[in-house]
């Protein structure tokens, strides 16, 4: 294979967004009863503070880990769609859950991954999306075929469009900006679960 | 037939009984980092239905999707051998145990008891002090007649209490790995 056959790695042309502006988005479209599992740090700072949701669950801690709890809920209750929302620095802790995820293939798994190319919470270092690391393209050879950079907040939305009408599992990739989250979430785990719990419809 | 009678394993392997307590538990979702010694398990839960099985590629993915589960009304367990267990400290810690979840954890126990590889000796010792320190509740089981109790009773209190919890199978139990020297 020569240099020129050889696919494109990188967001291309995808525009700079901001990760509150999308979480403001994305619960515009659910339809109500959807699972959203905020990542560690501004990313479930923006959810908590885009609005509420009894089926959303905040995770305080265990970096990486929210597409692997999100694989969970999305295997326990396969009628309903789960979103799991992580950064960059958060997915690459954890690269082996996107081969495990392609491996179940659960159609009703949507990941959203921010990437801001930086570790920002703990002071803006670089991570390896910094340095031409593809997380589409991990996540393609990983063998989640669905997975695409959004160009802009219009193609973010068809893209949830897809993932809220068609069998998954997608893997929606957005550039974003070094906007700190928007307030901070409560963190108190055990009312985090329980709600959550009471969101899907297991405790009454 | 009075010796079948006090005989709890009625003749099962402890892998047997394992499967058939988790079933009897409703525990329906295994996931797994593989091990020797939990082959024959591993390939008990596969052949049954009832199951979901998969491994995952780490440990802490393991307890991730299980938490997940657990939250969405499915009981999960994590068959893993000591040296996944040393890695697991932090995902205990602010996952399962901070949000009351009861991640049940079954331990293929190396590093002891005719361990050849030092490493596995050394990472053994950091178990049961890391359990001990996050106040998890855990077991060491090494006779037969006493597993289905001590499986069965643990899931349960798991349950009743929205806690973890470890099982550490001896190789008193499944015989372990041993050099062939």
């Amino acid at each position: 294979m020569t240099a020129t056959e050889t696919p494109p790695i990188g967001p291309g042309n995808a525009q700079v967004m901001n990760r509150f502006d999308l979480t403001r988005r994305l619960l515009a479209k659910l339809l109500g009863e959807e699972a959203v599992v905020g990542g560690i740090g501004n990313t479930n700072f923006d959810l908590w503070s885009a609005g509420r949701r009894p089926q959303n669950f905040y995770m305080l801690g265990s970096m990486g880990l929210a597409c692997p709890i999100a694989l969970g809920v999305a295997l326990a209750q396969p009628q309903r769609r789960v979103f799991a929302l992580e950064g960059d620095g958060s997915l690459l802790m954890q690269l082996g859950s996107l081969a495990t995820i392609a491996m179940l293939s659960p159609k009703n798994l949507t990941i959203i991954v921010m990437d801001n190319r930086s570790y920002q919470i703990t002071g803006g270092q670089p991570t390896a999306t910094a340095a031409g690391a593809d997380l589409v393209t991990i996540a393609r050879g990983s063998g989640i075929r669905q997975s695409a950079w959004a160009d802009d907040e219009d193609a973010f939305e068809e893209l949830i469009d897809c993932a809220l009408k068609d069998d998954g599992p997608w893997l929606i990739a957005v550039r974003i900006d070094d906007q700190p989250g928007v307030g901070a979430t409560d963190r108190d785990p055990v009312v985090i679960c329980d709600r959550f719990m009471r969101g899907l419809g297991v405790k009454k | 037939m009075a010796a079948a009678i006090e005989d709890p394993a009625e003749g099962r392997a402890w892998h047997e009984i394992v499967r058939d307590t988790l079933k009897a538990n409703n525990v329906r979702l295994v996931t797994y980092v593989p091990d020797n010694v939990l082959k024959p398990l591993i390939t008990g839960v596969h052949a049954d239905q009832f199951f979901t099985a998969f491994p995952t590629t780490r440990e802490e993915e393991a307890v991730g999707i299980v938490a997940g589960a657990w939250m969405a009304g499915v009981r999960g367990i994590v068959l893993m051998q000591t040296s996944g267990f040393g890695t697991l400290g932090n995902v205990l810690a602010s996952l399962a145990v901070a949000y009351q979840i009861p991640v049940m954890m079954m331990i293929s126990e190396r590093g002891t008891l005719g361990e050849f590889n030092l490493g596995q000796a050394l990472v053994c010792r950091t178990m049961r002090p890391i359990l001990e320190s996050l106040a998890v509740e855990h077991h060491t089981i090494t006779r037969l007649d006493e597993l289905e109790f001590v499986v069965d009773r643990s899931i349960k209190q798991a349950v009743a209490t929205r806690a973890p919890a470890a099982l550490i199978l001896s190789p008193l139990l499944t015989g372990g790995k041993v050099f062939k020297a």
